[in-house]
Order: C-alpha cells, then sequence, then structure tokens
C-alpha cells in the first residue's frame, strides 16, 4: 500500500506549532448539550471488501456538538469506516462489517432497524459535489423530504433555513427555480450541504467535501460547518491539515500499515498538532511521513 | 488609451486554401468527366470512382509539397473518411428521393380522409384514402408501446439497479432476442394465440408479435442509458434516506429521461414499418376499424403491400404515396418524442 500524504504541499510549508496555534485560536469546546440526542460511538468496527480486510478495530466517540476530523494517508479506510456509520458501506456488492455503531445508544446495525431511518438521522456529504440535475435549486434542497416521504409544514421556511445555514441563501435567493448545475463547484456542495441538512439531521458525516474546491468556497464550508456544528455532530475526512486545525474540535489519526486501517490517536485538535502521543501522528501531521 | 482588438481566427481556412480545394474538386471532377469520355468506363458510379481517387491523389500530392509525407497520409485518410460518411448518407438521401419523387403523385386533397372501403388500389388516384391504414399503424405503435415500453424499461432496470443473479442470462437473452426474425415474432403469436385463443384478426394480434420485436430495442438501449448515471446520485439519494426504488425513480429516472426517451424513439423506428407479422396477424382491411382488440384492421405497410401487388399504374402509385405518408409519419412521431423529452429537462 503507497502511504503518501496528500496534501504534501500544504503540510511542508507549515510548521506543527502553528497548525496547533491555529487550532487552539477557535474557542474551547467540548459538544454542548444543546445539540440534540447524546451522540454517536463506535465499537470495535471492522470492514472488509470481500476478503480484503480494510478497518480494523475503530473505538470512538463522536460527543454531540462536536466536530471531529479524520485525518491519515489515502486509503487507509476513513471513507469505509464513515460509510459503515451511516449504512452505506453495505452498498458494495462483497462488502463486510463487524462491530456497532451507537446512535443515541442504539446500535444501528441491530435487526429490525430501519436502515432509511438511520440515514436521515446521520446525513452524508460526499467528496464531489452531486446536486441532482433534473431537479432545481429549491428541488433539490427538499429532495430529501420527497425521498423519505417526510411532511412539513412550511416548505419555503424550510428551503431559506437550510440555504442560509449552509451559506447559499443569498447567492441562490433569486434563482430557485434554476438548474443545480449552473452552480460554481463550490455552491453545488454547499447544495449539498443545504440538501443534506433539510431532513433535519443529527449527524452530518462529509467525506472530503472540499477537495475538489477552490480556498474561497473551502472558507465558507469551513465557516458553515462551524456554525452547523452548534446543533449537530460533525465528522470530516479531511487530508488538509490547517483544515483539520481550523474546523474540528477532536482529531482521529487512521493509518494502514500494509494491513487494515487502524485508529492511532485521538484527542483535542490543539493536542494532536502539538503533542502527539504516538510517533506516526506526529511524523503525519509534520508532513515528515512515509 | 487601449487599442481596439478585433476578434480573429488565425486557425481558419485562408482564401488561398479554399482557392486550391476547390481547384482540386474541379480538377478532379473535370479529370473523371475526361477519363470516361475516353475509356470504355461509363455510368454514374464510374465518375464518382474516377472522381474519388482523382482526389485523393491530388489533395495527397498538394499536401505532399506543402508539408511533407506525414501530411499527404493524413490528407489520404481524410479523403477515406470522408468516403465512408458520403457512403452512408448516399443511398439513404437516394431513398428519400425515391420515395418523394415516386410517393408525390399518389397525395391528394382526400388521402387523409377517406378509406378504401369505396375504392380498388386500380381506381384513379384521387379516389378513396389511406385513413385506416395511418389509423391502423398509430394503434399497432400505441398498443405495442403500451406493452413494450414498461416491460423494456423494467427489464433494463433489473439489469442495472437490481442486479440480480439472472442479470447475465437475462442480458443474453435479451441480446438474442433483439436477433429474431419479425416472420418469427408473428408465426409465434399466430400458432401461441390467434389460433389457439382469440381465433380472429385483430389490431392486439398484431402490436403482440411487435412488442416482442421492440423490447429488446427499448431493453438494451435503455440498460446503455441507466449504466450512464453516475452512482453518486443513487448514493446521494439512498444517503437521503430514499429507499432504492423511490431513489431510482425520483433521481435515476428523471436523469436518464432524454436517453430512455431515445429508446423508445429506436423501439418505433424497429417496428413502424414492420410488415410481416402484420400479414399474418391483422388480416388487412380497408376500413377503419375503431376496435384494436377485434376484427381486421388496415395498416400502412400493409395497404403499401396490397398495391404493389395490384400492380396497375394506380395501384403502383399509391404504394409510393403509403411509403410517402409513413416516412412523415415516422418522423413526425421522433420530432414529437425529441421535443417532449427536451421541454421536460429545460423546465
Ligand atoms: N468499492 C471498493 N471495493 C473494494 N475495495 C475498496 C473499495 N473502496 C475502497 N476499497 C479499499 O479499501 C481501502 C480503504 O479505502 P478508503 O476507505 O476509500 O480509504 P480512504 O478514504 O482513507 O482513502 C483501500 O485499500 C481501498 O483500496
Ligand atoms: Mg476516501
Amino acid at each position: 500500500m503507497i502511504q503518501t500524504p496528500e496534501s504534501e504541499k500544504t503540510m511542508s510549508s507549515t510548521t506543527p506549532s502553528s497548525l496547533a496555534s491555529v487550532a487552539q485560536a477557535k474557542p474551547e469546546r467540548n459538544g454542548t448539550n444543546s445539540a440534540q440526542g447524546t451522540g454517536l460511538e463506535t465499537r470495535g468496527i471492522h470492514a472488509w471488501f470481500g476478503k480484503n480486510h480494510v478497518l480494523s478495530d475503530i473505538n470512538l466517540d463522536f460527543t454531540a456538538g462536536s466536530v471531529t476530523a479524520l485525518i491519515g494517508p489515502s486509503g487507509c479506510g476513513k471513507s469505509t469506516f464513515i460509510r459503515t456509520i451511516n449504512r452505506m458501506h453495505e452498498f458494495i456488492p462483497g462488502a463486510a462489517m463487524a462491530g456497532e455503531v451507537l446512535l443515541d445508544g442504539k446500535d444501528v446495525y441491530a435487526p429490525g432497524v430501519d436502515v432509511t431511518k438511520i440515514r436521515l438521522q446521520i446525513g452524508m456529504v460526499f467528496q464531489k459535489p452531486n446536486p441532482f440535475p433534473s431537479m432545481t435549486i429549491g428541488e433539490n434542497v427538499l429532495s430529501g423530504l420527497k425521498l423519505a416521504q417526510l411532511k412539513v409544514d412550511n416548505k419555503d421556511d424550510l428551503l431559506e433555513e437550510c440555504l442560509v445555514r449552509a451559506g447559499l441563501w443569498t447567492e441562490v435567493k433569486d434563482r430557485l427555480n434554476t438548474h443545480g448545475g449552473s452552480l460554481s463547484g463550490g455552491q453545488q456542495q454547499r447544495l449539498c450541504i443545504a440538501r443534506a441538512l433539510a431532513v433535519r439531521p443529527q449527524v452530518l458525516l462529509m467525506d472530503e467535501p472540499c477537495s475538489a474546491l477552490d480556498p474561497g468556497s473551502t472558507l465558507r464550508i469551513e465557516d458553515t460547518i462551524r456554525e452547523l456544528s452548534d446543533t449537530m455532530t460533525i465528522v470530516i475526512v479531511t487530508h488538509n491539515m490547517q483544515q483539520a486545525a481550523r474546523v474540528s474540535d477532536y482529531t482521529a489519526f487512521f493509518l494502514s500499515d500494509g494491513g487494515p486501517g487502524e485508529m492511532i490517536e485521538v484527542a483535542r485538535t490543539s493536542e494532536i498538532f502539538s503533542q502527539p502521543k504516538d510517533q506516526r501522528t506526529e511524523n503525519y501531521v509534520t508532513g515528515r511521513f512515509g | 488609451m487601449s487599442t481596439l482588438a478585433t476578434p480573429q481566427k488565425p486557425w481558419a481556412k485562408r482564401p488561398i486554401d479554399r482557392a486550391r480545394e476547390l481547384a482540386i474538386v474541379l480538377f478532379a471532377g473535370f479529370f473523371s468527366f475526361a477519363f470516361v469520355a475516353v475509356t470504355e468506363m461509363k455510368g454514374k458510379l464510374a465518375y464518382a470512382l474516377i472522381f474519388f481517387i482523382a482526389y485523393a491523389l491530388l489533395s495527397a500530392t498538394f499536401a505532399f509539397i506543402s508539408r511533407g509525407a506525414p501530411a499527404a497520409k493524413d490528407a489520404v485518410v481524410s479523403t477515406f473518411v470522408s468516403l465512408g460518411a458520403v457512403l452512408t448518407v448516399l443511398p439513404m438521401l437516394s431513398i428519400l428521393f425515391t420515395v418523394i419523387k415516386n410517393g408525390l403523385p399518389g397525395l391528394h386533397l382526400g388521402l387523409l380522409n377517406h378509406d378504401m372501403s369505396m375504392a380498388t388500389p386500380t381506381d384513379p388516384i384521387a379516389t378513396g384514402g389511406i385513413l385506416h391504414a395511418v389509423t391502423g399503424t398509430l394503434t399497432l405503435v400505441a398498443l405495442a408501446l403500451i406493452m413494450s415500453v414498461p416491460i423494456g424499461i423494467l427489464t433494463a432496470l433489473y439489469l442495472t439497479e437490481v442486479k440480480g443473479k439472472f442479470a447475465g442470462p437475462i442480458r443474453f437473452l435479451v441480446q438474442a432476442m433483439s436477433g429474431v426474425p419479425s416472420i418469427v415474432a408473428g408465426l409465434f403469436i399466430l400458432s401461441a394465440v390467434l389460433y389457439p385463443i382469440t381465433k380472429g384478426y385483430s389490431a392486439l394480434m398484431g402490436s403482440l408479435a411487435l412488442t416482442i420485436l421492440m423490447i429488446p430495442t427499448i431493453a438494451r438501449t435503455s440498460e446503455e442509458v441507466l449504466l450512464l448515471i453516475p452512482n453518486d446520485l443513487r448514493e446521494a439519494g439512498t444517503a437521503l434516506g430514499g429507499t432504492q426504488w423511490r431513489t431510482v425513480a425520483m433521481i435515476v429516472l428523471p436523469a436518464a429521461r432524454s436517453g430512455l426517451m431515445t429508446a423508445v424513439i429506436l423501439g418505433v423506428a424497429r417496428i413502424a414499418g414492420e410488415t410481416a407479422p402484420i400479414l399474418l396477424l391483422t388480416g388487412g382491411g380497408d376500413k377503419v376499424n375503431p376496435n384494436p382488440f377485434n376484427g381486421s384492421v388496415g395498416s400502412i405497410p400493409y395497404y403499401i403491400w396490397k398495391s404493389f401487388n395490384a400492380g396497375s399504374p394506380e395501384a403502383i402509385t399509391r404504394a409510393w404515396a403509403g411509403l410517402l405518408v409513413l416516412m412523415v409519419l415516422v418522423f413526425i412521431l421522433f420530432i414529437a418524442a425529441r421535443s417532449l423529452s427536451s421541454r421536460k429537462i429545460s423546465k
């Protein structure tokens, strides 16, 4: 397995202490009780693709109302891990998993659980912006309600609220009836965030949401993430150390040494960037990897 | 002060290039003319052949002189490529031209609002009409569409979305089915449905055979279209709490709409002029038959066949007119389907 940090350029120009100061510059948060629910925990998650064991024994607690960044070289299983959380992993033929994902204390893999309800509670934003091409901007935002056959009293209010929270309202409020494909990449990604918010998830999973975007859009989305984290639990996969430092309260470092990916350590983001406990974490966050 | 820039196209052909091309064409034309006049060769085909060879040689020589051997090869290859395009288009234009030329004399004012119940094919052109055939063909196509579109698209959905255990064998069968000769489909309905069950001609019998012919076209084209829809969209739909089928219905199918419409158009094109099963199953008829489930019904292919068989000059003109009407009808169906699908997309 090739293990090269993908954003070498950003990292080599950054000293660990400056990342740590970025991480410390934002208000300290432990996760708040204003968020709904008691949170999300994973217990002993393993994952396989066919016979290929790609993820081993991941135990992570995501405090309600906090942002957790998952970092690590590509191929170490970050995407696979977050896809086990909202049960998207099972869509891949030959996929298997072990362990428990506890949402408010209940295992999402327990028999009899309605998997579509789980995905309503745990929303997801993908790496590539993927607005629905046959729908207008407005229809895109509200598409989750139709897909899940949910009723709301006032669609217009919900539409505006979601677009405002995703930081897109002022840019699109005059063209809600045009197609999402006419937006820029960054706007499309914020549209996808708005779409995920409309079904009011308590957890939002984001898999490298900014990797296809320009720096301006990236900063806007980071602002959005900070604002959203007051009311929901956010898990974000990122290859950008700066981004992890800027947006996350906690950071977990994943690594695969040829075998299945493992979680090396998890701690407050400021600690990961200033005094990581594991030598491999330090090597990775300082760009001295491999 | 800013200088005013005028938009230019430095890559466009200069007048001298155009002049040279024109010269090559003219010279090749002249040469083919002269060559045919001097030698034993005769006919349009000879002109075309000599023209083509002369054109290829001349443009290659010019290219060689100005830009060397690679350019000469390039010129020869592009000549061959154009020849391919010409060879494809020529027969079609020729057919179109023949149908229009021979069909126009058969058109008259009463053509589309009379049937042949009061006339025979050998009567003067201005008597009778093809109302019965047009309505019959439209009925056949409509019934076949009602049956084959759902079956064809559901088959495609099974292959692309369910990806069940039988996807492989079904894909194979569908491909094999697209090679079924139409007469076989006709005989099958004749022996499996018409003789044992209905014991009589009807539009329904004809459209059953057409459905058999249409399903493989629709299923295969739809499958290809659905495979082009990015998986991201399916994942996004499911991640928003949609079940697989709501995601397919709300996201995958709308995204594939114009492609699916193309599949349906291709299906209609496959069957609109189909004759063999129609002869076996619909019984013809010279009167408009409003009941699609009972009684023999006319259709344009049947009318053409019957008129050609009658043999008199009037009858043969009628047949050409029928061909012309059929072509126009298929063309109108295409345009309608196209504009329907694109209007919904750009809503
Ligand atoms: N659809 C798949 N089929 C088979 N193997 C896969 C699939 N997706 C990912 N993998 C494998 O699983 C491992 C983890 O991949 P992934 O979770 O995408 O890593 P990351 O997101 O950290 O880059 C990799 O070795 C990858 O090759
Ligand atoms: Mg990934």
